[in-house]
C-alpha cells in the first residue's frame, strides 16, 4: 500500500531561516556605516555585504522641497517580513536588515536602507535588489511631496511595478 | 462589526480615517463593503471606485472577491510609493 504523503499548506512548509531579520520603521535618520558593521559582525561564514541606500530626491518635475512619509503600521512591517522571506527561500543569505523612515524629510537626506549579508555575492546582490523591488510595489508606504506653495501625494509609477513582475517570472 | 480603514490620498479625499460599519449577513465579500461606500455620494463613489485603489483585509492584500466576516479591520489606500 502506498504511503500517503502529509499534504502541506505553503504557509506550514519550513521556511529557510534568515538568521538574523531585523526591520525599524523609524522617524530618525540611521547610520550607514553602524549598518554595515553589524552586517559584518554577523557570523563567521559571512562573505559578502550588499547594502542599498535610498535619498530624498528632487522630483521628477524639478520641484520638491521636502517629503512626508506615511505607513500603515502592523502591516508595513509584515509585508517586510513576507518579503524577506521570499528572498531567503530563493537565496541562501544570512541576515536581512531594512530601516524605513517615516514623517518629515528634506531634500538628500536618507530614506531607506536594505542590507543583505550572504556566504557569497551573488545571492547578497541579488536579494538586495529583489527586497527593495518588492517594498516599492508592495509595502503599504505612501509619499507626500512638499513644494514651497503646494502639497500632493506621489503617484506610482509603472516602471516599479515592472521592476517586481521581472522576478515573478 | 467592520473596522474601516483609509490612507494617505484616500484619507484626505473621503476626510475620513477610520470607522466602524456594523456587520450584516448580507455583506460577503469585499466587493460589498465597497458598493455600501460608493453609495454614500459622489465623493465617495469617485474615491472607492477606482480600479487603482488596494483592499487590504486584516492587513494582508486582498481583492473585491476577498471573503469577509464579522471583526474584520478592512483597509483602503492607494498605490504605496515608498522605497
Amino acid at each position: 500500500m502506498a504511503m500517503k504523503l502529509p499534504f502541506f499548506h505553503p504557509s506550514q512548509v519550513a521556511k529557510p531561516a534568515i538568521m538574523n531579520l531585523y526591520i525599524s520603521i523609524q522617524n530618525d535618520d540611521f547610520s550607514h556605516s553602524v549598518e554595515y558593521q553589524t552586517l559584518c559582525n554577523d557570523a563567521p561564514s559571512i562573505g559578502a555585504i550588499v547594502t542599498f541606500c535610498g535619498l530624498v530626491r528632487e522630483f521628477d518635475d524639478g520641484r520638491g522641497e521636502a517629503l512626508f512619509l506615511e505607513h500603515f503600521e502592523g502591516m508595513t512591517e509584515k509585508t517586510l517580513t513576507h518579503i524577506c522571506e521570499q528572498a531567503a527561500q530563493r537565496w541562501p543569505i544570512i541576515s536581512a536588515r531594512i530601516i524605513h523612515r517615516i514623517g518629515p524629510m528634506n531634500l538628500g537626506e536618507q530614506i531607506v536602507f536594505v542590507g543583505i549579508n550572504s556566504a557569497h555575492r551573488k545571492a547578497a546582490f541579488h536579494a538586495c535588489e529583489f527586497i527593495m523591488d518588492f517594498l516599492k510595489t508592495d509595502a503599504p508606504f505612501w509619499k507626500k511631496a512638499i513644494t514651497s506653495d503646494s502639497e500632493y501625494w506621489v503617484e506610482a509609477k509603472t516602471s516599479d511595478q515592472a521592476a517586481s513582475e521581472t522576478w515573478k517570472k | 462589526m467592520l473596522q474601516l480603514r483609509y490612507f494617505a490620498s484616500l484619507r484626505d479625499q473621503l476626510n475620513c480615517e477610520s470607522e466602524v460599519l456594523e456587520w450584516c449577513d448580507n455583506l460577503k465579500t469585499a466587493v460589498d463593503v465597497r458598493a455600501i461606500l460608493i453609495s454614500r455620494g459622489e465623493q465617495w463613489a469617485t474615491t472607492i471606485s477606482k480600479p487603482s485603489v488596494l483592499i487590504a483585509i486584516n492587513q494582508e492584500i486582498g481583492s473585491n472577491d476577498s471573503t469577509i466576516s464579522d471583526g474584520d479591520e478592512i483597509a483602503f489606500f492607494p498605490p504605496v510609493t515608498g522605497g
